[in-house]
Parts: structure tokens; sequence; C-alpha cells
């Protein structure tokens, strides 16, 4: 589905990825779990598209189409996502109104009319109660003044609006209490299937406790330099990173 | 023969047709002899140094229009905010269309200038209240005032509101190659009464206008004016708005200027609080692109003790155009406990726009919290980046952001439809189609 091939990106004459390979196959779930400044949150970016980061060589697919040259809007409609660290806020626009603006722009693109009102409200209503987000939430001007818990989860409630094929989650747990990452990973886990895909981005362990990843990948320098099972989390939740700098060193 | 000339040759005709033993007589008398010594303001003038009226001066304008011309409602409908039931005061090229407007006594006074300038009965307030406010220095004021004749008069007496809000609209029909208008409007707010107020003017042609405006405001004690300046003329026609208000103790009058189109715009808006616990607020959202210019001169004298002053201007400029933004707030020794909030934000969209802003502050007394912040940027990148990863295209989304900027603006616009129709104003300047309405 998501095939990443020798990636190298830079910001800036400073080379951030240098040499990613990565696929990732439909109805998996992929943990990149990495120390600060290993290039995590740059992967995301890259792969949703900011211009800011500029690919010198390699490719990311996304079911066989390089997405080189293409802007994030359009690989929003071919199916990637990205969940945000830090949601901007945009003050006047209802979350609703937001997502309406979201989904028929995509639907635009696709050569489809605008989604009918009564269908728009019924789907607003579904994946509203999937996570578990109160009706008067939803008129709220998007993520302003929301707190990091209700940030977060109105992103993945963004995500399960949009039914994306990839969804990489950057940093969800990040902010969050128990009660707030048990919704989040609990919505997460009813969005996924055998024909989508999620990539979670995370420094701790805690978060795969409730989304549990098929592959779990090291990142470190730019490079992926351990991959394995879910096992691997916990080894690094146990050992830290610092065996691992002195292996990738070697 | 330049505009100048031409306006003095034009107030002998203009005096003989009018009542000659009006005390107001003497009041134009003055003002002409003021604006014959200093004429039209240049670029070497301070307050001017970023907005010039050269090339306005070349222009041959009619100083009256030649005959009374009509437009039908159909044709105009759009200009007048139609959702609501409204009171009318509306003017074709200078001249009262009664057809047009909706004007009443019934309780308060919604009517002309004109009427009150002569009918004995207005009298008692046009002595109090006419030319009181407003300068006898400045040289457009005193322009404005030399011609004064028609224009909007609102009184509303003590503990009254108006059943519903007013609009004054201004139409040019274009009947006359280039026209100058100068109305003149006056508010008086009595005690404990309210107001709501809407003034638009608009070209209907591509010909050129240049309307010089003077409003004058009072608002007695616990008084409360809304004044909404809608700004969106044709690109030949230029503005010059002269608004002069007086507060007393615990009035409150707020003005909200939506500046977003004309040829050129200069807005001088000044607040004179003579009371205490008064509450003044000036907003803007100005959204300038081709070659337009808007200049935004704004004044706050406090004058006494434990006021309140409040200023957030919001700028968005593409392409070539230029904006001001001068706001000057006055502490007077005896204003103890002034609390003055002046801010003024600006986004670049253009390498060729430019702004100029700058926050002027003469503050006599020692006890008073004066904040001041001006800032010019450009959109958040990241923010794009945010919306373009959810499908919104780039376009649609530097608009959601630039109407996410101006939005704190807007919140306090108090009338629901007023404020749907402004969001749709900005929707169009901005030229997108967000689906909904913002």
């Amino acid at each position: 589905m998501l095939k990443i091939t020798d990636l190298h990106a830079q910001v800036e004459d400073k080379e951030i990825l240098k040499g990613i390979n990565l696929e990732v196959k439909a109805g998996e779930v992929h943990a990149i779990m990495g120390p600060n400044g290993s290039g995590k949150s740059t992967l995301a970016s890259v792969i949703a598209g900011k211009e800011e980061f500029e690919v010198t060589e390699g490719s990311v697919a996304l079911d066989g189409e390089d997405l080189e040259d293409i802007a994030p809007e359009e690989r929003a409609h071919k199916g990637i996502f990205l969940s945000f660290q830090y949601p901007v806020e945009i003050p006047g626009v209802s979350v609703t109104n937001f997502m309406k603006t979201a989904i028929n722009e995509s639907r635009k693109a696709k050569g489809l009319d605008d989604m009918p009102a009564n269908e728009m409200l019924k789907m607003i209503r579904e994946k509203s109660e999937l996570l578990e987000i109160d009706r008067k939430f939803l008129s709220r001007s998007l993520n302003e003044g929301f707190s990091g818990g209700e940030k977060k989860r109105n992103e993945i409630f963004q995500m399960a609006m949009l039914e994306p094929k990839v969804a990489i989650l950057d940093e969800t747990d990040s902010g969050l209490d128990i009660d707030a990452l048990r919704i989040v990973a609990n919505g997460v886990n009813k969005l996924k299937s055998k024909d989508n895909a999620v990539i979670v981005i995370t420094h701790y362990q805690r978060l795969l406790d409730y989304i549990v990843p098929d592959f779990v990948h090291v990142l470190y320098n730019g490079r992926i330099v351990k991959s394995g099972g879910k096992e691997l989390a916990m080894e690094l939740e146990e050992k830290g990173y610092d065996w691992l700098k002195q292996e990738a060193a070697v | 023969m330049d505009l100048k000339d031409k306006l003095i040759s034009s107030f002998m005709a203009f005096e003989n047709n009018v009542d000659v033993d009006n005390p107001v007589h003497d009041v134009r008398m003055e003002a002409i002899k003021n604006f014959e010594e200093k004429g039209f303001p240049s670029k070497k003038e301070e307050a001017w140094k970023y907005t010039s009226l050269n090339s306005i001066q070349k222009i041959d304008f009619s100083i009256f229009p030649k005959e009374e011309n009509t437009i039908e409602y159909k044709d105009v409908k759009r200009y007048f905010l139609h959702e609501i039931d409204t009171y009318k005061i509306v003017f074709v090229d200078g001249i009262y269309s009664s057809y047009l407007s909706e004007t009443t006594h019934d309780g308060v006074d919604i009517c002309l200038m004109s009427a009150a300038l002569t009918k004995p009965m207005y009298k008692p307030v046009i002595d109090v209240y006419f030319n009181k406010v407003a300068s006898k220095e400045e040289s457009l004021t005193t322009l404005n005032t030399a011609f004064s004749r028609e224009g909007a008069y609102i009184y509303i007496p003590k503990n009254k509101m108006p059943k519903k809000p007013i609009e004054i609209l201004h139409f040019a029909t274009g009947n006359e190659a280039a026209l100058m208008l100068q109305p003149r409007n006056l508010i008086v707010v009595e005690e404990n009464a309210e107001v709501q107020i809407i003034e638009r003017h608009q070209s209907l042609t591509s010909n050129e206008v240049l309307t010089n405006s003077v409003t004058e405001i009072f608002a007695a004690e616990n008084g409360i004016v809304d004044y909404y300046k809608i700004q969106n003329d044709a690109p030949e026609s230029s503005l010059i708005d002269n608004t002069y208000i007086n507060q007393k103790g615990k009035s409150v009058v707020k003005v909200h200027t939506f500046s977003f189109g004309g040829k050129l715009t200069r807005n001088n808006l000044n607040f004179y609080q003579n009371g205490e616990y008064i509450d003044s607020t000036m907003k803007g959202v100005t959204i300038l692109g081709d070659k337009q210019h808007v200049d935004h001169h704004t004044l706050v004298h406090h004058i006494e003790p434990n006021c309140e002053s409040h200023q957030d201007y919001k700028g968005i400029y593409g392409d070539g155009s230029t904006g001001v933004f001068n706001g000057k707030i006055i502490v007077d020794k005896i204003a103890q406990k002034t609390n003055a909030f002046q801010q003024n934000n600006n986004i670049l969209i253009s390498d060729k726009a430019t702004i100029n802003t700058k926050p002027q502050l003469e503050i006599f007394a020692d006890d008073v919290k004066c904040s001041h912040g001006c800032t010019i940027g450009q959109l958040d990148e990241d923010a794009l980046f945010y919306l373009q990863s959810r499908g919104i295209p780039k376009k649609e989304a530097r608009a959601l952001l630039m109407y996410a900027f101006a939005n704190n603006v807007l919140e306090s616009v108090r009338i629901p439809e007023l404020k749907a129709r402004i969001n749709k104003l900005i929707a169009k300047k901005l030229g997108v189609n967000l689906g909904f309405d913002l």
C-alpha cells in the first residue's frame, strides 16, 4: 500500500532522512519509535507532502503511484492522513464546517457532488460517538481553546470522517491522560480494517499497549536501524535507546 | 481650475440657495474660510504622509449633480441589509430618495439633516450639537461643514431605542462623469438610549466619485451606539470619512469599519471621552487587492479618569495595495486609571503590498494601563500545511486562515444578519467558496 524506498530528505541543506526503506501493507499497524531528533516527525511530514522538506533521493509511493510533486491536499484525496502533534487553531470555523469543507473538497477532486447534508450529519453523529465527542464540541471553533486531549481526540475524529487508506499518528499520545489515551486508541482500533493501514509514531511504548503494532521500527539519525515485532517496543521501554545508538555507530 | 478653487467658487452658488438668516450660515462661512486658508492636506503634513490626494484634486468633479436621478430598488437591493427590517435613509447622488427610504418620527427622529437644519422644531438640538464635536481646524472637515446641507439626522431621546437598526446608504448613479459628495450626519443618543447604525457608500458605475463625509455622534450618560461602516465601493470611488464622537459617562460606543474596496479610503475616527467609566471601541477588518489604498487614522482622547478604549484592526493586503494604521491615544493628566488597548495586525500576501503602522501615545497621567502592539507577517506555513493535509486546496486553505485571522473583529458584530453578510463579503473578497457560510 505505502512503499518508501531509499528516502532522503533535507530541510535548508540539512539532511534529516538518510535512506529510509519501509513497506506498509493493507491491514497492518506499524510503529516507528526513536529518540528525539531522529527524524520521526520529518518522515511523517514528508509522507504527507510538506513542501518545506526537499526529497533529494528515493521515493514514497501509494498503491504503486509515486507521490513526488503531488500537493498535500491531493495526497489527502488519495488517502493519506496525518494526525498532527500540534494541531492548528482556526478561530471562527467550527469543527463541523471544517469537516464539511474537507470532505466536499475531497469529493470534488474525485468528481463527486457535495455530500448531502443529512448524510453528512449522520456521519458526523456516528463518528463523534465513536470518539465519545460531545455534540457541543462540534460547533466550537476548530482547536481553539481545546485542551491537549481534546485536540488529539479531534484529530482522530477527523481521521474517522476522512476514512484514509494510510493514517499516520504523530505523537498522538503526548499530552493525553490515560482515559483520553484509551478513547483515542479505541477509536483507532475500531477504524482499522483489512483495507487500511496505520503508522504510529511515538516515543513511548504506552500507546502500543492499546494500539498493538504488527511491526516496530526504530529510527535513529535518519535511518531505520532496527525492525521487529511488538516485543521490540517492550525491549526499548526496558533498555532505552542507547544500546541501539551504539549498535548503529558500529 | 483646480478642485479647491472650484469648491470655493461653488460655495457662493451654494449659499445663494440656502437660508442666509439661518445661524448655520455663520458656521458655514467660518468653515469655508478655514478651508480656503488651508486647502487640501498635502503629504508634507505628518497625518497625510502616506496618503496623497494629489491625483484626486486633478479630477473635474461636479460639486452638485445637474439633475435628480432615480434608481430602482431591485437594482440596489443587494446593498441593503434586506434580510431584516430596517429604517433606511437613502441618498442618490447626494439627494434624498424618499422612495428608497423609510424614516420615522415615532418616539425617535430618524430623518434628514436638511430638515433638521431648517425646521424650527429641531433648532434646540441643532444649537446644542451641530458642529460641536467636529473639528473647526481640520481642512476637509471644515470643507464638509461649509457645504453641510444633507445627510442623516438621528435623535434618540432618553430611554429610547429604535425598533430596528438604521441603514444610511449613499448611491452614486454615474450620471455625472465625476461627482463629489459631502454628506453630513448628526446622531444624538440621549441618556440610557441606544441605536444601531449601518453606513455604506456605493457607486453604481465606473465613473469617479469622491465622498468627503462628516459624522458627529453624541452619546449621553449610559448611551449605547453600535456603528458599522461597510466600505466596499467600486475601484473608482474614494472616501474620506471623518467621524467625531463625543461620549459622556458610562456610555458605550463601538465603531466597526470593514474596508474591502474603493480606490482610496481615509478614515479619521475620533473619540472624545467627556465623562467617567466610558467604553470606546474601534474595530476594523481591511482586505485589499489591486492598487487599493486604505488609511485608518484613529484618535482616542482620554479626558476623564476611569475610562477604557479598545482598538483592534486587522489588515490583509494583496497585489499592490497599501495600508496605513495610525492610532493616537492621548491620556490627560487627570485621566487616571485609564485602560487603553490598541492592536494592529497585518498580513501581507504579496511582495508588492505595503503597510505603514504607527502607534502614537501621549500619556500625561501616571496610573494608567496602555498597551499597544502591531505586527506585520505572512501566513503561517505550518497552519497552511495542516489544512492542506485535510484535503483543502491551497487557495481555500489560505482563505480559511485569513478568515480566522480576522475573526475576532467579527465576534462583536451584534446584528447576526450583518455578520453573515460581512462573512460573505470576506469570502468573496478572498475569492473562495468554502461550501458553508462562514
